[in-house]
């Protein structure tokens, strides 16, 4: 069997032999790993796949395989987050997007390693230690769903689940060379997802192409009653991959290509443009002069939200409890040795930045900045039919190089947590490599118009070649 | 710029537990981040509305009809703290 499949190509194995033989596989394939990109594996996967098997291939993701972030909850299987605080939690309930998938005849692999509660860019901080990028073992794969990004890329899986607050689909995207989506806000139901800023986040497939991205889409997204954020949006991802960009007009944001970018990534996305215009569509420059301030407003809305949502850490139900003469002192130390250093640090900012005093200072400024970020995208995108930018400025860095200095880690979701701040769509897609690393072109559009990136990415993927490499350090 | 006692007071509102030395760690780190923050300041936002959140969805009711939920066991299985169908926590004060 080859190491990495399509979707497509994975249905053919699995009607030549079986979805047992393809789980089992991948299963194989896991077990060699190099990288550290499950937490757990699941002990029931090809249990489910001899089901499907004997109840003959029904769904339209019947027997296929699929790595999940371990902050969605899956019925059995841990829901770590990354995080000391959840040890021995096993959710009673599937979230949302789990049940679909299951309905549609999806395999479980396991759950894939992440930053602790989705906070970082560079999946370190995890309790379970770094994932290693398939590209280069030294480096990050990105963060904070780098688990999921790490092993589709590595050929563990063929698509997986992750989750984006600030960048957290397609950065790991474009560090391993994958396509990643950041659906707009609303379109994915957050049901059974551990919340951390919920009026940030959505759920969000990677994958080793565009075909993928729409083939998880079409079955994960919906509205659902059990989030109150949930918006039918009623898109047919699938009709949206034609390979046309004729008449499509796309703008580039100038702020996007800021101080420090790497020079090879400005040099291929701009070719990326132009390959676009080659196959017909249009560019113009566009100005968004708000996007300086996305970066502090989206983390102090960020650590705001966390302070609050996880407040439900204390060790009274579920988890990590330590010993306290006083409810008080068992919640203060249970929470003082079952959260990490980040984790702690972005609920004492939240805490401070809703706290008597500086609730106005920060929190209010931070939304009323959100505002005019919005309007930059709202303007923008009125004149143009999607946004084209680097989704990191630098390829992947090495282990341990920025995690000792929170702002540094903070400063490479410079171009991804303005996308959280607007809830517009936005993918990331290989569009070439410096020193052997990937680049992801990012591609962001209006709300509810994935149609536009899907058919932006699709075509520039159908006329490339660059999402067919793959990593040496794993084959 | 946050101070000792800041750190100490906010470790108290967040329920963490913060020891004297990580209590001067804290502290500087924090000031990096909260002197990236202050460049918000030169933006004027005095007429400004702020979004909370993007979705233009306000209030979202549903039928107050009873629906099944999951049984106590269940709810209780995920901690060894219980006693008599309920969680088990040292005393408040």
């Amino acid at each position: 069997m080859a190491k990495w499949m399509s979707v497509a190509q994975v249905k053919e194995k699995i009607e030549e032999n079986s979805a047992e033989e393809v789980t089992a596989q991948y299963l194989e394939a896991i077990g060699k790993s190099k990288i550290n990109g499950y937490i757990t594996v699941s002990e029931k996967a090809l249990e489910q796949a001899k089901k499907i098997d004997a109840e003959g291939h029904n769904g339209p993701l019947a027997g296929i395989p699929i790595a999940i972030k371990d902050n969605i909850s899956v019925v059995g299987l841990p829901n770590s987050c990354g995080s000391k605080i959840l040890e021995g939690y096993i959710p009673p309930f599937n979230a949302h997007v789990i049940e679909k998938l299951l309905a549609a005849g999806a395999v479980i692999l396991g759950k894939t390693n992440m930053d602790e509660f989705a906070m970082g860019s560079s999946t370190e901080t995890s309790y379970f230690g770094p994932t290693a990028n398939p590209w280069d073992l030294e480096r990050v794969p990105g963060g904070s769903s780098g688990g999921s990004a790490a092993v589709v890329a590595a050929g563990e899986a063929p698509f997986a689940l992750g989750s984006d607050t600030g960048g957290s689909v397609r950065c790991p995207a474009a560090f391993c060379g994958v396509v990643g989506l950041k659906p707009t806000y609303g379109s994915v139901s957050r049901y059974g997802v551990v919340a951390y800023a919920n009026s940030l986040e959505q759920v969000g497939p990677l994958a080793n192409n565009v075909t993928d991205i729409a083939v998880l889409m079409d079955v994960i997204a919906g509205y659902d009653r059990k989030d109150s954020t949930s918006i039918d949006s009623k898109i047919e991802y699938q009709k949206a991959l034609v390979e046309d960009v004729k008449g499509l007009k796309i703008g580039v944001p100038k702020e996007f290509f800021g101080e420090g970018i790497h020079p090879d990534v400005e040099k291929a996305v701009w070719n990326a443009i132009h390959k676009c215009e080659d196959l017909g569509a249009s560019w113009e420059e566009v100005s968004m002069p708000h996007i300086k301030y996305a970066l502090a407003s989206y983390y102090i809305i960020a650590m705001s939200e966390a302070s609050s949502n996880l407040a439900r850490f204390d060790g009274t139900r579920y988890g990590y409890r330590a010993n306290g003469e006083n409810w008080h002192a068992m919640v203060s130390k249970t929470r003082a040795d079952g959260f990490g250093t980040e984790v702690k640090r972005r609920i004492l900012l939240g805490t401070y930045a809703l706290s008597a005093g500086y609730h106005d200072k920060y929190y209010l400024k931070a939304l009323k900045v959100r505002t005019l970020v919005k309007q930059d995208f709202d303007r923008a995108l009125s004149k143009v039919d999607v946004l084209m930018a680097p989704t990191m400025p630098n390829p992947a860095f090495k282990i341990g190089e920025k995690i000792e200095d929170p702002l540094t880690l903070y400063l490479s979701d410079v171009n991804t947590c303005p996308i959280n701040l607007a809830g517009v769509p936005s993918l990331s897609v290989p569009c070439g490599f410096t020193d052997g690393l990937p680049i992801g072109l990012q591609i962001m559009g209006k709300p509810f118009d994935e149609p536009a990136v899907l058919r932006a990415a699709y075509t520039f993927e159908q006329n490339t070649d660059y999402h067919t490499k793959r990593p040496s350090e794993v084959a | 710029m946050i101070t000792k006692e800041d750190v100490e007071h906010i470790g108290w509102l967040a329920r963490i537990e913060i020891s004297e030395q990580e209590t001067v760690e804290y502290m500087e780190k924090l000031n990096s981040v909260l002197g990236y923050f202050g460049q918000l300041d030169e933006l004027p936002t005095k007429d400004v509305t702020p979004t909370y959140h993007v979705a233009e969805i306000y209030n979202v009711f549903r039928d107050d009809v009873v629906e099944e939920c999951l049984p106590q066991e269940v709810v209780l299985a995920n901690t060894e703290h219980k006693q008599d169908g309920a969680f088990r926590v040292p005393k408040i004060g």
